[in-house]
């Protein structure tokens, strides 16, 4: 057989290849170009000399990002956010969707899930006004419940370790319903003949539960879990950003790569350590999954991701 | 509550039905209290927006309004000028790039699922990839902005979101479902790749389209990130951004308090920044009964294929 190459492929099937051209040019334009940015973080960057133009300067981004005990800092947030708040909406995901799917009022079911999904809907930009409306310190709802209870109002802004509940609270309260509907949908494709046989023998709700339900559901949560373990070290920056914006005397607990890198960028203009950040966060994320991937394949092929 | 009576006037409850009861008991709980949860903040912004100014610098926001008044919505309303704006802006973004995205990402998913082109799955891991290794934001900012040159252009909060690879692969999934054999005899009978696309298979995959079309128009609706990046002008100035800006400087309010000739103190600042958010978030609000359900298909078609 003759082995028909690329030219023969385009001619036969140009159309289809014209029609995957736009998509391929945008993502080579938004994804695949800016990944040569990547090399800033080896360079002594300056605006007048473009990306290409500046100057080599080996690890000293890396050195002064380190050094400077900010890489430490904001590495051990975003990896210790990113497990909390993946324990947390999942946990609370997995019991919402069963619970959900056990109800029997179709109204109850039907009003409750919508309105756990409905904050997925609502950009972050409100919920950095909820925060605003509910904490701050002269006006916010918390406050002034304290007072109208004869309490002293306390001052968030001071105390960093709140934060960490706060944010953990609104990444939940924004992810929950949308994991859930997964969930569900999960929980829905397994066979109702084993519940029906579970309940013939006798079997109460909590047995099919943890019987049934949650080992029927666990690749979900695998790849859940797997999904998430690629993305430990990128920070969720709309939802820092909105939370706690620029406060700094926060930042030492709340401070992640992702917010880092922004604030540097926009405000000092200084751009070597952002440029060793983004470098070390891309990296290592793509080597993370592809490890864990790799692992994956090899003992548990059907849950792999590609 | 007849459950109850009717164990009551047996006595004794047989143990699976105490037990399932215990369930039923915690399950309506905690889904409730999520709802409430889940509610409550928005319920605390909308009483805040028509709670009296000097009530609040009084009380403080509270979960009712202390004193009712309709002043941050008669001002908003007065000198809407900013707010139509953005909503302006706002609305061009949505629709321009939820009908480029959706005729790009639906075109490509179809070449993607045709089984007689040969480079399928090739393509389908360029833009996989994409999802595993990025530059990060520091080198899509200085690629957009020094080499794009797009600062206040609207072409920078259009770009960004324009494919989205997730929605790329549920798109891919919905058109799938469509049988092969319809491409495969419009082709004998003598159509073009193109044609087939446009006249039989958009038209079967309507469900699809709207989900994913339903899925682009709330990423760009609610998108702050970008005009915060690239948009330095307030003339165009997104929604969110307007209201996101609003809410971190006094300036906006100061503008809207000089066109209202009035002094500034007499402005309703606190209610006013409440009363935004609410505009702002209305009409999510109001379309999401009608097209929650999309979202639930959508996530489910998205968690079959993991």
């Amino acid at each position: 057989m003759v082995k028909r190459g690329f030219l023969y492929e385009i001619r036969k099937n140009r159309t289809l290849f014209l029609m995957a051209l736009p998509a391929v040019l945008l993502i080579l334009l938004i994804s695949y170009i800016p990944m040569a940015g990547i090399i800033l973080a080896f360079k002594d960057y300056r605006f007048d000399l473009g990306v290409f133009g500046s100057h080599w300067n080996g690890f000293e981004n890396f050195k002064y990002f380190f050094n400077s005990g900010t890489g430490l800092r904001v590495t051990r947030n975003t990896i210790l956010y990113n497990l909390l708040n993946l324990a947390t909406s999942q946990l609370f995901a997995i019991m919402i969707a069963i619970f959900i799917n056990e109800m029997r009022g179709k109204y109850f079911k039907k009003v409750s899930q919508s309105v756990i999904f409905l904050p997925f809907f609502i950009s972050w930009t409100i919920v950095g006004v909820f925060v605003y409306n509910i904490f701050n310190y002269e006006t916010g709802t918390l406050n002034s419940m304290l007072k109208s209870l004869h309490m002293d109002p306390v001052n968030l802004y001071s105390t960093p370790t709140v934060w960490i509940f706060i944010i953990c609270f609104f990444n939940s309260w924004k992810w929950v319903g949308y994991t859930s509907v997964i969930y569900i949908a999960s929980i829905l494709s397994i066979d109702a003949e084993c519940f029906e046989a579970a309940e013939i023998d006798g079997a109460n709700i909590f047995q099919k539960v943890f019987y049934i339900t949650i080992p029927s559901i666990s690749p979900t949560i695998f790849i859940m879990f797997l999904l998430n373990i690629g993305r430990i070290l990128r920070g969720d920056f709309q939802m820092f950003y909105q939370i706690i914006g620029n406060n700094g005397q926060l930042f030492d607990t709340t401070d992640v790569i992702d917010t880092f890198v922004f604030r540097s960028l926009l405000t000092s203009g200084d751009i070597a350590m952002p440029a060793a950040a983004t470098f070390y966060q891309s990296v290592l994320c793509f080597v993370i999954i592809m490890v864990v991937n790799g692992a994956i394949r090899k003992t548990r092929p059907d849950n792999a991701l590609f | 509550m007849e459950n109850k009576l009717a164990i009551e006037r047996k006595g004794r409850l047989p143990k699976t039905e105490g037990v399932n009861l215990l369930f039923n008991v915690i399950s309506y709980t905690v889904v409730t209290v999520a709802a409430i949860l889940c509610l409550l903040p928005f319920e605390i912004l909308i009483s805040g927006s028509f709670t009296d100014e000097k009530a609040i610098a009084l009380h403080g926001y509270g979960i009712i309004p202390s004193k009712f008044s309709f002043e941050a919505y008669r001002i908003l309303f007065k000198f809407p000028e900013s707010i139509i704006r953005a909503y302006g802006v706002s609305i061009f973004i949505t629709v321009i790039g939820t009908a480029i995205g959706l005729f790009v990402t639906s075109m490509t998913a179809y070449v993607m699922n045709r089984k007689d082109f040969k480079y399928r799955n090739k393509l389908a891991f360029f833009f996989y990839f994409t999802t595993l290794f990025n530059g990060g934001i520091l080198s899509t900012y200085i690629f957009f902005v020094k080499y794009l040159q797009l600062k206040n252009d609207m072409l920078s909060l259009i770009l960004p979101l324009l494919i989205n690879v997730f929605y790329l692969i549920v798109m891919r999934t919905f058109i799938s479902s469509i049988p092969d054999s319809i491409s495969e005899s419009a082709k004998i009978d003598g159509a073009g790749d193109f044609a087939i696309f446009m006249k039989l298979i958009l038209p079967l995959t309507k469900p699809g389209l709207a989900t994913i079309g339903l899925f682009y128009a709330l990423d760009y609706w609610n998108d702050w990130y970008n005009a915060m990046l690239y948009i330095t002008d307030p003339d165009k100035y997104p929604l969110q951004y307007l209201l996101f800006s609003t809410l971190q400087s006094a300036e906006a309010i100061s503008r809207i308090s000089k066109m209202a000739s009035v002094v500034a103190i007499s402005v309703p600042t606190l209610s006013l920044k409440l009363a935004m958010a609410v505009i702002a978030t209305g009409p999510i609000i109001l379309v999401y009964p009608s097209v929650q359900k999309y979202f639930v298909k959508g996530l489910t078609v998205g968690a079959i294929k993991g």
